[in-house]
């Protein structure tokens, strides 16, 4: 009867071997598939939750940690010692191009942290070297040493208290990857294999991939959490969101990612979907590339975020789904500071800055777009093009720049912006993952800091806001933090955004997860 | 005929020869370093750079270069796709068998229906059947594809549910490649539920092809139309009807033969402009064949997807079109006469 209900009038393209396998439209190709090497949202959907377990995680019901490839762990009273005593009889996949012959133990751990801790690694200089999340915080300074007291037993010692330590290692990107696989194909001269063949003790194992088309997963048979419901898991990739909404709308779709924030009333009025909501913990931004003249001016920086008029942007870009960002973090976050004053639309006095620093009208400037839907930016071109209107009220022209995905991301990298509309996603509940990976000196190198601002005074800050672990005190800091950045202004804060994802009725157990990828080990299929 | 046939042959050479110079010239014309939209190797450092400029005789003079391309083409080098590091040729033989699955459904579907019913028009000329046939033909030849692909699918996937909007099947059958035409992949594959496999192929194949079918079929009955036409007004048919036969024995022993004989060069001309449509339909019906591949590799700059993409698909249609040219005229003798070749 359900199937009926599915594709509206008829039984249609709809068989019987479709229960056994979801598919969900994903929005774009994956990095990679190793969340260590990548931040990106659709690395982290198609890999971290899917293939990986971490030593913890957070329940994506109350945002607690909790185990998961270890049992339990201890932190010890000066704060600098963590000991995880690891899960039994934990299995990796098995694959036509790996058969485990051991199960889970410290070994793998160990590896999975020194890979991108320590420099002298055989494999640290795999698949690029670079380790954008940990680099962003600083972990690998942070650490000290990682040892294995036995085989079941880990202990990580810290430089100095680290207060969202725990938090970090519960992200998409603290991985556990399997040592041995990693010696099999050191052994064979093909050690970037570990990164695109992908080897972990997730739900699922991965099959293949086909970029810009597909990407197959299989159930893990020997998964050591609940048992799998289902036999496939299919990401169709489709970038459209428009292509998204009629795939699910047909029923090609079993769940969706991003439906359009000017779609979700019709995804409401079909009784046979069903929609989520949840506010995120995310930032939509406009960084300005701070090594560039006149870029490098925080008046420029002042006058331009003058300029737009955020009210209208939300309204027009999330259809009023999301809340107007005065400071960089969300209001869900304990740390907010409920009394910031955010830029208001000034584009007379903005004029006044732009004369005063001697930008002529006429000056041109690039806006670069993000290609993809993101939750925290849903149509980023749009947003562009509002703002391109407003600045020609003050006499700057704008070029609105887009590139895909990957390659996007790379020029982002090499610093070619001027400015650009993007995002981010927080991985962990701690406000420590806003103010790090967004404005440190750091994460210039690991290119989560898309304005290329640095700052001792700032950096300094935030590292001293680490040290205590009453929320109290660590609030006082980032209160400081945030009147630097009103100061200084390195991006616009614009909007966080709510959460959306839609799925078939039939689809239960699919959980908007707020710290990033999307997990499908619990879901269930009904016929 | 052996002469004819190395006049084909010569302009097979020749076609061939100035779409590897073009695509040659590609290499150079596209923006970025010319080794890399050759290759599509990064050389991590200046002398993986020198051995590799060795390597495809990129130290010696243009010529020398071209010489070598042709080598590197001769032996499936095709370089390597820039976005997905892949070999492009094994990336071509992937994707283009879709299109041309595709492409040849519908030209047998385009000839099935409009054949038939350009005769139908043509015997019953300015007739109210003719009227009609030939009004709805021009409708058909004046839709665009992309417009009308858009319109199946709003009908029948959006508010019908009938039949599937993107793809060649279901992602959950996982159908090994073997021919690229997914039909006889399923047949091949032996699967246990093989059965559903290919109804849901054939589900998935109707949207698209019938896209294609309007606009290529009106067009050959516009074609047949005319030619029934110009037979039917000619002496010989005249001479039949005085002599007492029948429509019926004068359609079958001298209108047949004597119509399609000239309409089927025709229908070889379509073949191109049907490719170009089956391309476009690929966008939008996400089928994963090599339009929709040119298209991403267009949009993400992967310089030598495209100008292998192009090798290829000018390759289909030169092939094709000259051996279709060798057929046509082992079936018919009056061609003997022009001796030129033509594309």
């Amino acid at each position: 009867m359900l199937i009926v209900a599915v594709t509206g009038c008829s039984e249609g393209p709809i068989s019987a071997s479709h229960a056994d396998g979801v598919i969900y439209c994903s929005e774009g190709d994956p990095g990679g598939f190793n969340p260590q090497l990548d931040t990106s949202g659709t690395t982290a959907d198609a890999a971290a939750h899917q293939i990986y377990d971490r030593l913890i995680e957070f329940d994506p019901d109350t945002n607690n940690i909790v185990p998961a490839l270890a049992s339990s762990w201890v932190v010890s009273a000066d704060g600098l010692t963590y000991t995880f005593q690891l899960r039994r009889k934990v299995s990796f996949q098995k694959t036509p191009y790996f058969t485990p012959s051991r199960y889970f133990n410290a070994d793998d751990v160990l590896f999975s942290f020194n890979r991108w801790r320590e420099f002298d690694h055989p494999y640290h200089n795999v698949s690029g070297g670079i380790y954008p999340y940990f680099v962003s915080l600083g972990l690998e300074h942070f650490i000290e040493s990682v040892k294995r007291i036995n085989g079941y037993r880990v202990e990580i010692k810290l430089r100095q208290p680290d207060s969202s330590f725990l938090a970090n290692l519960a992200t998409d990107f603290a991985v556990i990857l399997s040592e041995e696989y990693a010696q099999q194909e050191l052994v064979a001269g093909t050690p970037e294999n570990v990164d695109n063949l992908p080897i972990g003790t997730g739900p699922f194992k991965f099959e293949s991939y086909r970029k810009t088309s597909h990407i197959r997963y299989r159930r893990h048979e020997r998964y050591w959490g609940e048992p799998v419901q289902f036999e496939k898991l299919i990401f169709d990739i489709t970038p459209s969101r428009s292509i998204r909404l009629a795939k699910l709308l047909t029923g090609e779709c079993d769940a969706i990612a991003f439906p359009g924030h000017s779609d979700l009333d019709i995804i409401q009025q079909k009784t046979n979907l069903v929609l989520d909501e949840k506010p995120g913990l995310n930032i939509g931004y406009w960084a300005f590339n701070t090594l560039k003249p006149p870029f490098d001016n925080a008046l420029m920086r002042q006058a331009l975020a003058m300029a737009i008029d955020k009210d209208t942007l939300i309204n027009a870009v999330y259809f009023g789904s999301a809340v107007r960002a005065k400071g960089i973090l969300p209001p869900t976050s304990w740390a907010y500071q409920k009394n910031l004053r955010g830029t208001s639309y000034n584009p007379v006095k903005a004029r006044e800055l732009l004369d005063e620093i001697g930008i002529q009208p006429g000056f041109t400037m690039d806006i670069w777009a993000i290609p993809i839907e993101r939750a925290y930016n849903p149509n980023s071109m749009k947003m562009a093009e509002l703002i391109q209107g407003y600045l020609q009220q003050v006499g700057i022209k704008v070029n609105i720049v887009q590139y895909e995905w990957t390659t996007f991301r790379r020029k982002l990298r090499e610093g070619l912006h001027d400015s650009v509309l993007i995002g981010w996603n927080a991985d962990s509940g701690d406000p420590d993952n806003f103010y790090r990976p967004l404005f440190s000196c750091a994460a210039i190198v690991s290119g989560t800091n898309r304005a290329n601002w640095c700052s001792k005074e700032y950096d300094d800050l935030i590292d001293q806001a680490l040290r205590y672990t009453d929320p109290q005190e660590r609030r006082l800091f980032y209160q400081l933090a945030n009147s630097i950045l009103q100061e200084e202004m390195p991006l616009v804060p614009i909007a966080h955004a709510y959460r959306y994802q839609a799925h078939q009725q039939h689809i239960s157990g699919f959980k908007i997860n707020p710290f990033g990828g999307v997990r499908f080990g619990q879901v269930k299929k009904s016929q | 005929m052996m002469s004819y046939l190395l006049r084909r042959l010569n302009l097979l050479v020749i076609t061939a020869f100035i779409v590897t110079v073009a695509s040659f010239a590609l290499v150079y014309l596209f923006p970025g370093d010319p080794l890399i939209n050759l290759t599509g190797i990064v050389p991590a450092n200046s002398e993986a750079y020198a051995q590799l400029q060795q390597e495809y005789a990129f130290d010696k003079n243009l010529f020398m270069q071209y010489v070598h391309y042709i080598q590197e083409i001769y032996q499936g080098n095709w370089g390597l796709s820039i976005s997905s590091h892949n070999s492009v040729l094994d990336e071509i033989l992937l994707f283009l068998p879709a299109t041309l699955e595709l492409s040849v459904y519908a030209l047998v579907l385009s000839t099935v229906i409009g054949i038939p019913l350009g005769f139908w028009a043509g015997l019953r000329y300015q007739r109210p059947v003719d009227y009609g046939i030939l009004s709805a033909s021009l409708l058909g030849y004046s839709l665009p594809v992309f417009w009308l692909g858009l319109i199946l699918i709003l009908f029948f996937s959006l508010n019908l549910g009938w039949l599937p909007m993107s793809g060649r099947i279901s992602l959950l059958y996982d159908i090994p490649h073997y021919s690229g035409f997914i039909l006889l992949d399923i047949l091949h594959s032996g699967l246990a539920e093989s059965q559903a496999a290919m109804q849901d192929a054939v589900n998935h194949l109707i949207l698209p092809t019938l896209s294609i079918t309007i606009v290529t079929s009106s067009i050959v009955i516009r074609i047949t139309r005319r030619s029934v036409t110009e037979v039917m007004e000619s002496d010989y048919i005249k001479a039949a009807t005085a002599r007492g036969l029948s429509r019926g024995q004068i359609l079958w022993r001298h209108g047949l033969r004597n119509t399609l004989l000239p309409i089927l060069p025709q229908l070889v001309l379509q073949f191109t402009a049907l490719l170009t449509n089956a391309m476009i339909v690929e966008v939008i019906f996400s089928w994963p064949g090599i339009g929709n591949w040119l298209l991403q590799a267009i949009y993400q700059q992967d310089f030598p997807a495209i100008r292998g993409g192009m090798l290829a698909v000018s390759a289909v249609v030169i092939i094709f079109t000259l051996s279709m040219d060798v057929l046509l005229r082992l079936i018919n003798p009056l061609k003997d006469r022009d001796v030129h070749g033509t594309i």
